[in-house]
């Protein structure tokens, strides 16, 4: 029953309020907003692009690079015959197979060295000095001990892996905050509740940066070492094409080389967000 | 029945000719200090009094520290600690936090039934990231409480928190306290919380205990009762804080 009586000053009310309100500041916002839905693809993407449009403009040299449409011909026609599938199954399985082998050497090594002294004097200073010498170095070595078959590949990836692996999860189980150490103590935590429930949790962050370091170099080792002495694999493949001077199945091979890098870092960005979904940080 | 009886009359905490040095710095010098079974004791003092080291001495947390000294500690088996910051692990869900080391599904009833004790029911399965301060706090609360402690050791525990989350909190821990009777041990610079809440307040100074004041009010205590604004002069007084009180 008041409004009819408030109705008309609640009106001219209303108009000074407009008038007067005072908006807060537009802020500068500085973390990095929202992430762009399938961001990380646009940049490949657009280095295609440009090549693509290059090549049809004739801007560049089918001797230099050829075009995306001829690499992608070459596919289809080493796919017709079989030799593409074969390849590509046969590097899969090498890169496979020795960065399961590597990552989990690597844990096991940083475990031992950083759960305990006797551990850490031992294995941390010999991981050290493996970490010094470059592990492509090792490959004559290796070639003398186990031959020039598959095992020696395999070798060869899995200990430029374990290395990554050990660096970055040794890292993190190091730099566990000691409060949370303090914590486990006061509550009478056993060695092993401990280990699974405080040490290792805080440090799989590090676990998962070297895992995507990891798988990188694992498909780095794998091109030098299909094309030094490799009868298949398609740094074969690469090494072969370059006999024949076909730039076109060189680039298919980078190409190919560049998804399964990509496409295995991706996977582990998405396990990584699933398992540590109790981080926020900036990357969202 | 003769186990009660002796519960009764042994106290939860005997200090005897504590001594603790860091380097050539005496921190407590032949301190003696007695808490009774259920009893509520409130240690101020200012800072480098020795107030934490007092407390890390009664946790067992100065074993392998820089620390050295002498003298006996008889604590009980069962203490819990809380700190200021709520120290939950942020890998770990609220309830999981709160059963830190325990296990079966009798602890996990327990775990729940705390955790709606200290205002949080049905926020079991939330990340510690996702709770506010207080929140945090009420879970550490619930985490020690979980244990059935016959001591409760509590280092500023509500140090981080904002004055009305303070006032909050200290509501919670008395009636907390009365239901589970644990002897407490609360480290405090707050000369008004130490009076709303304890049975005894001892200011150390210098290591030693300078002053040893029972806190003869009723509880729930009013800020405004003129017998608690005099232990509260008293109390600051001690401190080494000269004010008029009106």
């Amino acid at each position: 029953m008041t409004t009819t009586t408030l109705s008309k000053p609640a009106t001219t009310v209303a108009a000074n309020i407009t008038h007067d309100v005072v908006r807060p500041p537009a802020r500068r916002r500085l973390g990095l907003g929202r992430p762009i839905p399938y961001g990380r693809i646009l940049g490949p993407l657009a280095v295609t692009a440009v090549w693509w449009v290059a090549s049809a403009t004739g801007a560049l040299d089918p001797r230099i690079l050829p075009a995306p449409a001829d690499v992608f011909t070459s596919a289809v026609n080493l796919t017709g015959n079989g030799t593409l599938v074969d390849s590509v199954l046969v590097s899969l399985l090498r890169a496979g197979q020795g960065f399961a082998i590597g990552a989990l050497t690597g844990i096991v090594l940083a475990l031992i060295a950083g759960l305990n002294r006797v551990g850490e004097a031992f294995v941390d200073g010999w991981m050290q000095v493996q970490r010094a010498v470059p592990t492509l170095g090792l490959i004559p070595l290796v070639i003398l001990w186990l031959g020039i078959g598959e095992l020696f590949k395999v070798v060869i990836i899995a200990v430029v892996v374990a290395v990554i692996m050990y660096i970055q999860t040794y890292a993190g189980l190091t730099s566990i905050d000691s409060r949370y150490v303090e914590l486990a103590e006061t509550v009478s935590l056993s060695r092993w509740d401990y280990i699974r429930l405080v040490v290792l949790p805080g440090a799989l962050p590090g676990v998962f940066v070297g895992l995507r370091l990891a798988v990188t170099s694992s498909w780095l080792g794998l091109v030098v070492l299909e094309q030094i002495n490799a009868t298949s694999g398609i740094g074969y493949l690469m090494f072969q094409a370059q006999q024949y001077a076909q730039t076109d199945v060189v680039v298919l091979g980078l190409v190919i080389y560049g998804v399964f890098g990509f496409a295995s870092d991706a996977a582990l960005r998405v396990l990584e967000r699933k398992v540590l979904s109790w981080r926020r940080t900036l990357s969202g | 029945m003769a186990t009660h009886v002796e519960r009764l009359t042994r106290p939860a905490v005997r200090v005897h000719e504590l001594t603790r040095r860091f380097g050539d710095t005496v921190v407590l010098d032949n301190l003696d200090l007695e808490i009774a079974p259920g009893e509520f004791v409130a240690l101020l003092g200012r800072s480098g009094s020795g107030k934490s080291t007092l407390l890390r001495a009664l946790a067992g947390l100065d074993q392998g520290t820089a620390a050295t000294g002498e003298g006996t500690i008889d604590v009980p088996e069962a203490v819990s600690t809380v700190f200021q910051d709520s120290r939950l692990l942020p890998w770990q869900r609220v309830l999981r936090n709160v059963l830190l080391g325990l296990s079966g599904s009798k602890a996990r009833e327990k775990g729940l039934e705390i955790l709606a004790e200290v205002g949080l029911p049905g926020r079991e399965s939330a990340w510690p990231a996702e709770l506010s301060g207080g929140e945090q706090q009420r879970v550490a609360l619930a985490r020690s409480l979980v244990r059935e402690p016959e001591l409760l050791l509590a280092d500023e525990p509500f140090g981080a928190l904002d004055a009305l989350t303070r006032i909050r909190m200290h509501a919670l821990l008395q009636e907390l306290c009365e239901r589970h009777g644990p002897a407490v041990l609360l480290v405090t610079h707050d000369v008004d919380e130490a009076i709303v809440l304890a049975d005894r307040v001892v200011v150390l100074d210098a290591g030693r205990i300078a002053v040893n004041q029972t806190i003869d009010l009723p509880k729930p205590r009013s800020h405004r009762d003129p017998r608690f604004l005099e232990y509260r002069y008293q109390l600051l007084g001690a401190l080494g804080v000269k004010e008029e009180v009106a």
